[in-house]
Order: structure tokens, then sequence, then C-alpha cells
């Protein structure tokens, strides 16, 4: 099993305020992550240093073995190994199709391809009706399941999903959650790392679960572990929903 | 009725140099707030409050630089251009440059943060991430295109001082509604006036159409 990200001694300050402390974590290929935590635990922040959208003030972060700097050039060549959802859907004020199609002009797509594979994808999403229709126009659910397509149908060695579900009706959070599983399931190098504070989602879904509080990263086990046998007592509390935040 | 000018002749010209300053000032102008309202560099915060400074640049110190630049004694005064519409242009593309500049980095700043993460989680390089807030922006650009429209069609001072008001070749809607208030003519100043905001009024008809529909 080989790494798909490295955290090492990562730490990320907010002028006073220190979002993430020292944090070590792996994201290893053929494997979802889970990253439970509170909210303010530096959760989304972690995921932002690992997609470099951020700098981290000390430590530094590999992707595929290779240590990658926000400023040294690689920024966006490393992203467009990533895939990333964020918790709110963020849609273009363009078609449903030409969001899809996004990420692959990004890359350079001959259009005959992008053409053909769009099509499918949103044939599969069961949005080929209304790939005319501004994007804005759609549900939640139907916006969020967009963005999660845009953001796998280059397919991504590593996708990094932060509260992807959290505003979600149940249908909806399940269907995403199988778009999830297919992902992982298609292809075993891939990488899934998944912040969430759901609990359940993270039983369901993941094989490695990590817990963060207040920045820093309390544990990271095995799912049977971390649920069943946490070391940790601060994971006890908080998979027994005791945690006080 | 005291004047004998093509009143079609005038108005077309009105629209040709303000169209063609808002054209090139808005070229200049989108690009710029873009990069100064997307990158950061030092003294960002002064050359903004600049920008917005110059939204009330007045048109006639526009037309004094553009009438010194242009003159026979000054430094372009070879290119001969001074009382031609071409000289109207320069000095109407330097009211509208600071508007455009100024709306378009309002425009895009207010962009969504979570639209600029989601650009460049995608893979976008600098200049696609700029290229698509921008796009993002659409409405807003459009608008400073229409305002920077809007404060040309309607300015006299910089088009009388470097056109010349000349019947014929410099006469646009604002320099001849001047000239007939001079002349004592009120009402065919009025209805200059008029035909200058119906002008105005079927521009951002258009415009409005086009963007309805959502070619804009």
């Amino acid at each position: 099993m080989s790494s798909a990200f490295r955290v090492m001694g990562v730490t990320k300050r907010y002028k006073d305020v220190t979002a993430v402390k020292e944090v070590f974590l792996d994201g290893n290929s053929g494997e979802i992550l889970g990253i439970l935590g509170p909210s303010g635990a530096g959760k989304s922040t972690l995921l932002r240093l690992i997609d470099l959208l951020e700098s981290p003030d000390e430590g530094s972060v590999e992707i595929a073995g290779k240590k990658v700097t926000l400023h040294g050039g690689e920024a966006c060549a490393v992203r467009r190994r990533i895939g990333m959802v964020l918790q709110k859907p963020v849609v273009f004020n363009r078609s449903v199709w030409n969001n899809l199609a996004y990420g692959l002009r990004l890359r350079g797509w001959d259009e005959d391809k992008i053409r053909k594979r769009v099509d499918e994808e949103l044939e599969k999403l069961g949005l080929g009706d209304r790939k005319g229709k501004n994007a804005r126009t759609l549900s939640g659910g139907e916006m969020q399941r967009l963005c999660f397509a845009r953001s796998t149908i280059f397919e991504p060695d590593t996708l990094l999903l932060d509260e992807f579900a959290a505003n979600l009706d149940p249908a909806n959070v399940s269907m995403i959650e199988n778009m999830v599983k297919e992902y992982a399931e298609q292809d075993r190098s891939r990488c899934v790392a998944i912040v969430t504070h759901n609990l359940f989602q993270a039983r369901r879904l993941c094989d490695r679960v990590a817990l963060m509080w207040n920045g820093e990263m309390v544990e990271v086990a095995e799912r049977h572990k971390f649920f069943e046998n946490p070391d940790d007592d601060r994971t006890a509390s908080f998979v027994k929903g005791e945690l006080v935040y | 009725m005291i004047s004998d000018y093509d009143l079609v002749q005038v108005t077309l010209l009105s629209l040709y140099v303000s169209g063609v300053a808002t054209i090139i000032g808005s070229a200049i102008g989108i690009p710029l707030g873009a990069l100064i309202g997307l990158k950061e560099f030092g003294g960002k915060g002064l050359v903004k409050t600049v920008t917005f400074t110059l939204y009330g640049f007045p048109p006639v110190l526009s037309g004094l630089a553009v009438f010194y630049l242009f003159s026979h004694s000054g430094p372009l005064g070879f290119l001969d251009i001074l009382f031609t519409p071409t000289a109207m242009i320069v000095a109407e593309t330097l009211l509208v440059i600071p508007l455009v500049t100024g709306i378009t980095i309002t425009s895009v700043v207010e962009v969504d943060r979570s639209i600029k993460d989601t650009v460049k989680a995608l893979g976008a390089s600098s200049r696609q991430s700029v290229l698509t807030v921008m796009r993002e922006a659409w409405v807003g650009l459009i608008m400073a295109c229409m305002i920077g429209f809007g404060r040309v069609i309607a300015e006299v001072g910089a088009a009388y001082m470097v056109g010349g008001n000349i019947d014929g070749k410099t006469r646009v809607l604002t320099t001849a509604i001047m000239l007939e208030t001079r002349m004592g003519d009120f009402e065919w100043a009025m209805a200059l006036g008029v035909v200058l905001l119906a002008v105005a009024f079927s521009v951002y008809l258009f415009l409005r159409l086009l963007q309805e529909k959502e070619l804009l």
C-alpha cells in the first residue's frame, strides 16, 4: 500500500489562532480515510493544506512521495491529481454540462473526448435532461452530486471530501455515499479522505479513521479499533458522543 | 428650428466616440481591475484608493491632458489628431478606464471565496483562475461597461476641449446641446437632450435584453 499523501508535522496559524498543530497523517492508496472531530478542530484546514490551498507555517506535505509546496510552482500540477469537494455545493454560473466539462477543459482534453465523457457522466447522474440548464437551478442534492462528479470526472488519484454530505437529506446522503464507495472501489490505487463529524458516516465508509481535536491529531486507527477499542480517552469519549466541546 | 446640421450624423458620432471609448476603456480596465482585485502585491490598497478616487476625474482635466499631448507643441503633436474624433476617443477612454477598473475590482473581489477555492482545487492555473473568476463576475463587468458608457455619452468637457464642436466633424450630442443653449434655442437644446437620453436608453435596453437572453 503506497502513500497518496503524507502530512509531516504540519502547523498552520491564522494570526493568534493555531488551526492545525504539528499534525502527522498518511493517506494510503486503496483506502477511505475518515477525519473526524468537532467543529473548529482543524479538519477542513488540514484538507486545504493537503490540496495546497494553504501553505503550512511549519512542517511539510508530500503528494505521491514528493514534497510539494504552495509557492514551489508545482501547486497547479499537484491539484490536478487531487479532487476536492466542499461542504457547500459550489457550482459555476453556467450550464450543468459546462460545469462538468470545466475540469477537463482545464486539462486540455480534446472537445470530442470531453463531449463523450461528460454526456456519459450526466446520464449516470440522472441529469442528462437538464444538461443545458444553469447549474444554479438544481436542488442542493443535485448540485452536490454534480460537484462530486466534477471533481472525479478527471479521475484524480486522491479525493478530498470536506463535509460533503452535511447539508443533504438522507436519500441524497445515501446516493452520494454510494458514489464515494464506487469511486474508491473502481480503482484500488485511489485514496479518498473524508472530513466529517458524522460518526455513522465514518463507520459506513471508512477503512481508517483519525480524530482531530483543537488542531491536534488525537488518534489514527483502523475503523474497528477506532470505534471499539481506541487508545485515547478522548477518542473513546468522542465515539460515545460524550466529548464536550 | 435654427440648426442646420445633420442630427443623425451628430447622434451617430456620439455613439461612435462613446462606444469606441467604452470598448477600449473596458479592454484596458477589465483585465487591469481583475489583476488588481485578484493578485496580492505591495501597495495594493493605495492603487485601489487611487483608482476609486479617479471615479471623479473631471472630464475637462482629461480633455486638458489630451489637448496638451496632441497640441502642436505637445509630445504627440506630430500625430495631428487634435480636433478629430480620435482625440475625443482618447480623452473619453481616460474617463472610462478608472470607472471600469474600479467596478471590476469590486466585482471580482465580491466573487465568493468558495468559488475561487473550487477553481483552484479543480486544477486551474493562475491565468485560468483569473479568467474563471472574471466570468463568475460577468454581471458586474457588464455593469462596469454600461456605467463607463453612461459617463462618456453624457460628458461634454473633454469632447468640447479636444473635439472643438466642429460641425460635420466633431460635433456630438452634448456639444450640440451646449451650442444651442448658448445660441438661446432652448427648445432645440431640450430636444437634443431627449435624443441623448433615448440613445442611452436604447443602448441599455439592448444590453439588458442580451443579458436576459443570457447572450451576455
